[in-house]
């Protein structure tokens, strides 16, 4: 009973957790990476594109409660989805028209690319904080849990409890349904087809007869969308505030470089890498141990790695490693 | 130095005496306080960007660590801490480095394969349970001494002038680190590496109570100029101050922010005159040349790699060491006050307005940079009533609009560097 009991626990504060924020990672890093592929930069606005959908589908999920309308048990946001990703396509493609497209005739280097994005994320981030504010928002509605701790209990007659909160659930549900999509757009259609050309090799790409312009034009709307539902969910998840976006920054770009920097399966697999370890390392592992090591082994204090405070370290540890030792990410990536 | 530039710093000049007439000489002296330390950041930077071409994002944490400096130099050491844990935190640390070392080394003695993963693994985690059983240990008992007041380590009680190349010397460290690791590779890779770093200092910073009190702060750290209340009683002061025909109080906060503007001054002129030698040297010439043709000058058998190492670890240092001076002019270390906006980006768009690869340019940019971001967040505020004096009274929208006035700033940051890389990408006074 004891190591069930240690499972649940595990499962509990490490397990599920892990897994959804693997899955918001994942959706991000995404984005990062199909903008490399196709555009060849990193794109530092990338955390606050990810902000700034998420206000959008705030403001309207704000409307719609106001309205009196709700999706029942499922958070409202769901609902407010669509016009978020909308408002996020809008102004993204708007910026490559006012922005980028000048820089991509200019044919510039990659890093003043990096340095522009930089200026589009301030833009972004002073627009958030213009329109919505600076501090925390929730607007997360609906049933909180699918299973709460309590009604674990009474089923399994264990100890230790197991909650899966809705958002938790949801998170997983619509990654898996939105990588379906992005993997059968890129692969099956015609569009998807012509972009994985242009991002393997450019040249060759326009030499048979692929206009560019509408490759970056799909891509900036696959962006919006992914960086909207990810943002999207990490809210509902966690708690919408601008300046955690901008932090997200740096797990979603590990993610994406471990995975190996413009392949899409690489930063899936990156996201979940990031989430575990920064779980991981990060959980106290007291409760665990309690259940499944003797009284005399029993560690004294909270048996954590290291604080919480440090998760950024990890995923930076992580970057590190993976820059020194496997520069290309561990699928094969782009370029060194 | 051209024409244009000298006109150009007139105007600078002519823009902190206005602010002196107009409102009042204390602004003008903290602004041109403010532009001489941001005139240091932007002259690293511009080493880094304007010379090599090398983005880095982590400004903040150079900055911070030169704050970190003035607090482990200039503040007098904590006995009772020491005797309770000092020395147990340092040997954790040693420990700490220790293990590392080791693993370094052991893994290139060893033959490439799982065995050899395996054991620097092994290693890697024993050391690190040993690292934290006795630092951990030590850091409770360092902050357990009187936490209100210290539970912390502080310094060494040296002069606070010294704390400045500390400063340089610490954040030249950990640029070795980041650029041992991220250059060579992609240009992005090293703006994200720096990205992280810069976090993960503040997170220290932050976190760690027995280094420098984390967010309980460490205030009134010691200064290079006299203080006000000192220059008050002293009776010679009081006398020069009235002959001037100004009252004490004043007189003394002048004379106090005086005092630092020449320290500042001597620094960045110093500073300014070995990076124009730098830049007209066979060595500026030779990083120029990496810049604008990387295979080309690595094909005359330049070593790329390493000379973007050693000017990415010059440009940090003269960071660090603006941070330090940064911090000993606030007279007080407190982490949460470091914005990657307004230690990072900021600097960015001072030097790309400025004129990047040019150094008078950099001064001028973090000049007259500094300057607009003083003056934004007055002249924000009054636009923000302009538009919203039409609205009633207790409107919800004008509320959040007066609100919304701070964040004008990130707006407009953004803007400028957007449009001075679209339309003027030379910025000011340009590289010849």
């Amino acid at each position: 009973m004891d190591v069930l009991n240690a499972l649940v626990a595990f499962a509990n504060f490490v397990l599920i957790p892990g897994t959804a924020y693997g899955a918001q990672l994942a959706l991000g890093a995404l984005g990062v990476t199909l903008i490399y592929g196709i555009l060849r930069f990193s794109n530092f606005a990338h955390g606050d594109t990810m902000a700034f959908g998420t206000m959008f589908v705030i403001l309207v999920t704000w409307g719609f409660q106001s309205a009196g309308i709700s999706a029942g048990p499922v958070p409202t946001a769901l609902l407010a989805l669509p016009f978020g990703i909308a408002a996020c396509a809008l102004f993204l493609l708007a910026t490559d028209k006012v922005v980028y497209k000048f820089y991509r005739r200019e044919r510039v280097k990659p890093v003043v690319f990096v340095m522009v994005s930089l200026g589009v994320m301030f833009v972004m981030n002073g627009l958030v904080r213009l329109i919505i504010g600076p501090g925390d928002q929730r607007f997360a509605d609906g049933e909180r849990f699918i299973i709460a701790v309590r009604d674990f209990r009474e089923m399994t007659g264990l100890r230790e409890g197991l909650a899966i909160k809705t958002t938790q659930g949801i998170t997983v549900i619509t990654a898996v349904i939105v990588v379906a999509l992005l993997f059968w757009f890129l692969n099956k259609t015609r569009t998807g087809k012509s972009m994985r050309a242009f991002s393997d090799n450019e040249d060759l790409a326009l030499l048979s007869g692929i206009n560019p312009e509408r490759v970056v034009m799909y891509t900036w709307l696959i962006v919006a969308a992914l960086a909207t539902i990810a943002g999207t969910l990490y809210g509902l998840d966690k708690s919408f505030k601008p300046f955690t976006y901008f932090q997200l920054l740096l797990p979603i770009f590990a993610a994406a470089i471990v995975g190996g920097l413009g392949n899409p399966l690489g930063a899936i697999a990156g996201g979940f890498v990031i989430a575990f370890s920064e779980v991981l390392i990060t959980y106290a592992y007291k409760k665990v141990f309690g259940y499944i090591l003797p009284e005399a082994l029993q560690p004294d204090g909270l048996a954590q790695l290291l604080s919480t405070d440090y998760k950024f370290a990890v995923s930076f540890v992580i970057l590190i490693a993976v820059l020194l030792f496997k520069p290309t990410g561990l699928f094969k990536g782009q370029s060194v | 130095m051209n024409m244009r530039a000298v006109l150009l710093f007139a105007l600078m000049v002519l823009l902190i005496l206005f602010t002196g007439f107009t409102s009042s000489w204390n602004s003008a002296l903290f602004i041109l306080n403010f532009g001489l330390i941001s005139a240091v950041m932007a002259l690293g930077v511009n080493l880094q960007w304007g010379l090599a071409g090398l983005f880095n994002v982590g400004i903040m944490g150079f900055t911070a660590l030169g704050g970190l400096a003035v607090v482990l130099t200039s503040v007098p050491p904590v006995p009772e801490a020491w005797e309770a844990g000092g020395l147990r935190v340092i040997a954790g640390l040693a420990l700490g480095s220790l293990t590392l070392a080791t693993a370094i080394y052991t893994r290139s003695k060893m033959a490439m394969g799982n065995a050899r993963a395996a054991v620097t693994l092994l290693m890697l985690g024993f050391g690190f349970f040993i690292y934290r059983y006795v630092f951990d240990g030590g850091v409770e008992a360092v902050e357990s001494i009187n936490p209100a007041q210290t539970g912390y380590l502080g310094g060494l009680g040296l002069p606070v002038i010294l704390s400045w190349p500390v400063g340089g010397l610490l954040a030249a460290g950990a640029a070795w680190i980041i650029g041992k690791t991220a250059l060579g590779l992609r240009s992005d890779y090293l703006a994200i590496a720096t990205l992280g770093i810069a976090e993960i200092i503040i997170f220290i910073l932050k976190n760690e109570d027995w280094l420098a009190r984390g967010v309980k702060n460490v205030v009134g750290l010691p200064r290079p100029v006299p203080y006000e209340i000192d220059l008050q009683n002293s009776a010679s002061f009081v006398e020069r101050a009235t002959g001037l025909g100004l009252d004490p109080t004043t007189a003394s906060s002048l004379y106090v922010k005086l005092g630092y503007s020449f320290l500042f001054a001597a620094v960045l002129i110093l500073l300014l005159v070995l990076s124009q030698l730098a830049l007209s040297s066979p060595w500026g010439r030779m990083m120029r040349a990496i810049r604008d043709n990387e295979v080309a000058a690595e094909a005359m058998g330049k070593d790329v790699t390493a000379r973007h190492l050693q000017v990415f670890i010059l440009g940090s240092a003269i960071c660090g060491i603006a941070g330090a001076m940064l911090t000993t002019l606030d007279g007080q270390l407190t982490p949460t006050s470091y914005q990657p906006l307004r230690f990072t980006f900021l600097i960015w768009v001072m030097v790309i307005v400025g004129g990047s690869g040019n150094n008078y340019g950099a001064v001028l940019g973090g000049m007259l940079v500094a300057f607009l971001w003083v003056q934004v967040e007055v002249y924000g505020l009054a636009f923000m009533q302009l538009i919203t004096a039409g609205m009633a009274d207790g409107s919800a929208l004008k509320a959040h609009l007066l609100d919304s006035a701070a964040h004008m700033r990130l707006l407009t940051m953004g803007v400028i560097l957007l449009l001075v890389l679209r339309f003027s990408p030379r910025g000011l006074i340009p590289e010849k």
